[in-house]
């Protein structure tokens, strides 16, 4: 069955985060809570969907993750990107920490 | 150059005032983020991949010395230490706090630039020929013109709500520099039978998913109705463009369907009524507008410098550069220098905040403190003596700068794609480093001549790939990236859009399908022609057979 | 739901009806969609209450060049804020066609493109707020900005015509 969590951008600084088990924001996928199946998805969804955390994130959406070396990893690249920063700038985005 | 006066200062001011209310607005909660993303993207900010982005105006692509030394200090104080020049001859800076972006905004206010207009559904940021008041071959300067076109569609109140965003290039030249045919409207300046300077119009051109070259609305329009039959083609578009499907609301998509003859007798029949109105501008305002373009206080020198040709049989680098990045002023011991932002394997159109501030630094000793941003995402210091032109390069080869690649293979469009962009279906930097280093070597660079690759990283084609001779789109097949190559696409006075060469290439088989072009092109070149007069000679089928063979 | 017009919030003294069904009695002040007012034209101007037509987009605002004297009310209908067609029907009425009456922006009315509104000659403004958040809004829109560059039948004085006064003083 196909895991998901949800992603969005923080509205302060536009930096990429990810919903975490206590209900918070995290830049490292790693501390997102996961999803399993459509139900518990669109759960998640809804819950980071809330009008309240309008000021918080900024276009939340889900997207699908695999485990992987004890890790979470986007199945597409375009969100693996996001997870690390530009490709041709491993110096910039969270890759460079 | 054009200086702000009290009035564009203030304007600029306020609109900075209002954009920091709505940012607290926003971050207090009291406007949620459908209400604010209009209101951001007037001011250039969008929400990328990584971050939030800024955009900021480069007005037809002109840059004193404090501002582009302005332009580093952003970079390093709101950024992470760089800018990318877009084909627009904007800025765009990709790590931007949304907090802190309206004190960055208020840096740029105080050099006199701004970030409106830089998107949005209305008249974007005008852009021009990179070498307006210096290049040999041009009828009149048209900066003056579009510093009025600045004015006339900032904040214009009829025109910010189009059916979708509006572009306008001008050129002042016979040798279109600044891709006219592929905007919105284009303006290319010409003499009339009567000897008065004017400006054909060229509407409906564009890029995005349906490529269009523009077609001529009208032959002739003098200067002082510029601005009236402007207007009236926006008023028509305005009124009659399609609002019911965005990818289908461009200007090009209502003469596409309609016909230029219906489009032309609407817009005449519209500018017949307000020809005479208050948008006539008269010869006493075009000339204020002249004068605030004179000529730099140029030296009466000889065409010939001494110094310069023995720097040149000496150095054989510098006499590379200068055969590919510098060309002929108008004034005599004057030369053009274009600083190239492709160095072999770098990223097209970046800068980092020390180069900004070093080719400040050096445009005020070599050039008048004038500089150029290109759309084809370069620099041009347009006014340096030809004496100078050693201890300028000298200085910019230190930093990196000093590429001779200019109009190469080497000199590579490319949009940020996948590894900045939200729409991106693929990256498109990687692939120019790759392209850029497979082609490195410089004499061969040469020998192949003149050869515009250009790349973009999704059908909206911000990096113009419809008009590379060697076009190149970026695309997801079933979660690979892949790349559409395009064949023939020219975006000069002889604009053509690509044709499709076939099936697209995998990331591992597009460097050698470019090369296996050029390689075709070398064997079957007669004497003089560039890749794209061979094309046009042999057709797509040579080309296509090295691509695919009986495939 | 407030209307804004001079610096004041007015009553709502017309009744929108539409493109078809019965009219109300004759004393009634009526604004009807233009279709409608094409169709029935001699009908509704023999009514003895006041008459205004609305504009939806696509409308052509010549159609009325007839009758504009007749009429002491245009509202011009702006179903979403980035459907800007309204911006030259305004212009249009007030600078080519001469129109005298109550110009009023009613639909997707927000603060920010108020301003733009005035520019293009709307005098009135449905908002779909209170009253007083109402009036606040427009005051505040109308007085955001103090340079303007492109000359507009709304009689602000651009900026071109301020250097050029500008320059005469100075000789
Ligand atoms: C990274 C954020 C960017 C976004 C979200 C973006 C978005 C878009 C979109 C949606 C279009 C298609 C519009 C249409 O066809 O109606 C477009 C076209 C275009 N953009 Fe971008 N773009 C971005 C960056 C750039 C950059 C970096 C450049 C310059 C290198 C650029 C220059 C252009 C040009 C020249 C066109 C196509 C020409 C035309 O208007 O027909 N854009 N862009
Ligand atoms: S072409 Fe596509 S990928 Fe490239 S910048 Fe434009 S929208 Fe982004």
């Amino acid at each position: 069955m196909s895991l998901q969590v949800v992603t969005a951008n923080r509205l302060g600084d536009g930096l990429v985060v990810f919903l975490t088990a206590d209900g918070g924001w995290s830049e490292n996928i790693d501390d997102a809570r996961i999803a399993e199946g459509k139900e518990a998805a669109d759960a998640l969804l809804a819950e980071a969907s809330a009008p309240e955390l309008d000021v918080v994130i900024v276009g939340p959406y889900l997207i699908d993750v695999e485990q992987q070396d004890g890790g979470l990893v986007p199945t597409k690249y375009r969100e693996v990107l996001r997870t690390k920063g530009p490709s041709v700038r491993e110096d910039l985005g969270y890759q460079a920490v | 150059m054009y200086r702000y006066d009290d009035f564009d200062r203030q304007l600029v001011q306020e609109r900075t005032e209002q954009f920091r209310e709505q940012v607290k607005r926003r971050l207090a909660g009291d406007i949620t983020e459908e209400q604010f993303r209009p209101l951001r993207l007037m001011n250039g900010v969008y929400l990328q991949l990584h971050a939030y982005m800024l955009r900021v105006a480069i007005p037809y692509g002109t840059l004193r010395a404090d501002q582009l030394r302005e332009l580093g200090g952003i970079a390093r104080k709101y950024d992470k230490g760089y800018g990318h020049f877009t084909t627009r001859q904007n800025i765009q800076y990709n790590w931007p706090k949304l907090d802190e972006i309206p004190d960055a905004l208020l840096d740029l206010a105080n050099v006199e630039m701004h970030a409106i207009q830089t998107s949005g559904n209305c008249i974007r940021n005008t852009t021009t020929d990179q070498y307006a008041g210096a290049a040999a071959d041009e009828i009149e300067d048209p900066r003056p013109y579009c510093e009025l076109i600045r004015q006339w569609s900032t904040f214009h109140p009829e025109f910010t709500y189009l059916p979708r965003k509006f572009k306008i290039a001008v050129t002042g030249s016979p040798n279109d520099r600044a891709a006219v045919k592929v905007h919105d409207i284009g303006l290319r300046m010409h003499q009339n039978d009567a000897g008065e300077t004017g400006f054909e119009v060229i509407v409906g051109g564009g890029l995005g998913r349906t490529p269009f070259v523009g077609k001529t609305i009208r032959d002739f329009i003098g200067k002082n109705d510029l601005f009236s039959y402007l207007e009236a083609i926006l008023r028509v578009y305005n009124r009659f463009g399609r609002r019911d499907n965005k990818y289908k609301a461009r200007i090009k998509i209502l003469v596409h369907e309609e016909g230029i003859e219906k489009i032309r007798d609407l817009v005449e029949e519209e500018w017949a009524q307000i020809k005479d109105g208050s948008l006539r501008v008269g010869d006493e305002e075009i000339a204020h507008y002249i004068a605030q373009f004179t000529p730099p206080a140029f030296e009466a020198l000889s065409d010939d410098d001494a110094d310069f040709e023995v720097h040149k049989a000496a150095n054989r680098r510098f006499f590379n550069w200068v055969r590919s990045n510098v060309i002929a002023h108008k004034q005599p011991g004057y030369a053009i220098a274009n600083v190239s932002l492709k160095p072999i394997g770098g990223i097209p159109g970046d800068a980092t905040d020390t180069q900004m501030e070093l080719v400040a630094d050096l445009s005020e000793k070599y050039s008048f403190g004038d500089v150029r941003v290109t759309h084809e995402q370069n620099l041009v210091l347009p006014h340096v003596k030809k004496a100078d032109l050693f201890a300028l390069w000298t200085a910019l080869d230190a930093a990196g700068l000093g590429t001779a690649n200019l109009g190469y293979v080497t000199d590579i469009i490319s949009c940020p794609g996948l590894d900045y962009c939200a729409l991106a279906t693929a990256r498109s930097i990687p692939l120019s480093q790759r392209i850029s280093e497979r082609f490195g070597d410089l004499e061969r660079q040469h020998d192949i001549g003149e050869l515009k690759i250009k790349i973009s990283g999704c059908i909206n084609a911000c990096g113009h790939h419809h008009v590379g001779h060697i076009g190149i789109l970026g695309l997801d097949k079933r979660g690979k990236e892949f790349y559409q190559i395009t064949l023939g696409g020219d975006a000069s006075q002889d604009a053509a859009i690509g044709k499709i060469a076939g099936a697209g290439f995998s990331e591992a088989e597009v460097v050698d399908a470019i090369e296996s072009l050029v390689t075709k092109y070398i064997d079957i070149r007669e004497s003089g022609e560039r890749f794209i007069d061979t094309y046009r000679r042999v057709g797509m089928d040579p080309f296509k057979e090295v691509l695919y063979g009986d495939r | 739901m407030a209307i804004v017009k001079n610096d004041s919030v007015i009553e709502q003294d017309w009744i929108t009806v539409d493109a078809e069904g019965d009219l109300p009695s004759s004393d009634e002040n009526l604004i009807v969609p233009l279709a409608r007012f094409k169709e029935e034209r001699d009908t509704l101007l023999g009514r003895n209450g006041g008459l205004g037509v609305q504009l939806n987009p696509g409308d052509a605002p010549e159609d009325l060049a007839d009758d504009l004297d007749r009429l002491s009310i245009i509202t011009v209908n702006f179903p979403a804020y980035t459907d800007g067609r309204g911006y030259s029907y305004g212009r249009v009425l007030r600078e080519r066609m001469g129109f005298k009456g109550e110009l009023r922006a009613i639909g997707d009315v927000l603060r920010d493109q108020i301003l733009y509104m005035h520019r293009c000659g709307f005098d009135s403004y449905d908002l779909k707020v209170d009253g007083e958040t109402a009036l606040t809004k427009v005051r505040a829109a109308l007085k955001e900005m103090s340079v303007y560059y492109q000359p507009t039948g709304d009689g602000r004085a651009t900026a071109q015509s301020l250097r050029e006064r500008r320059r005469a003083t100075l000789g």
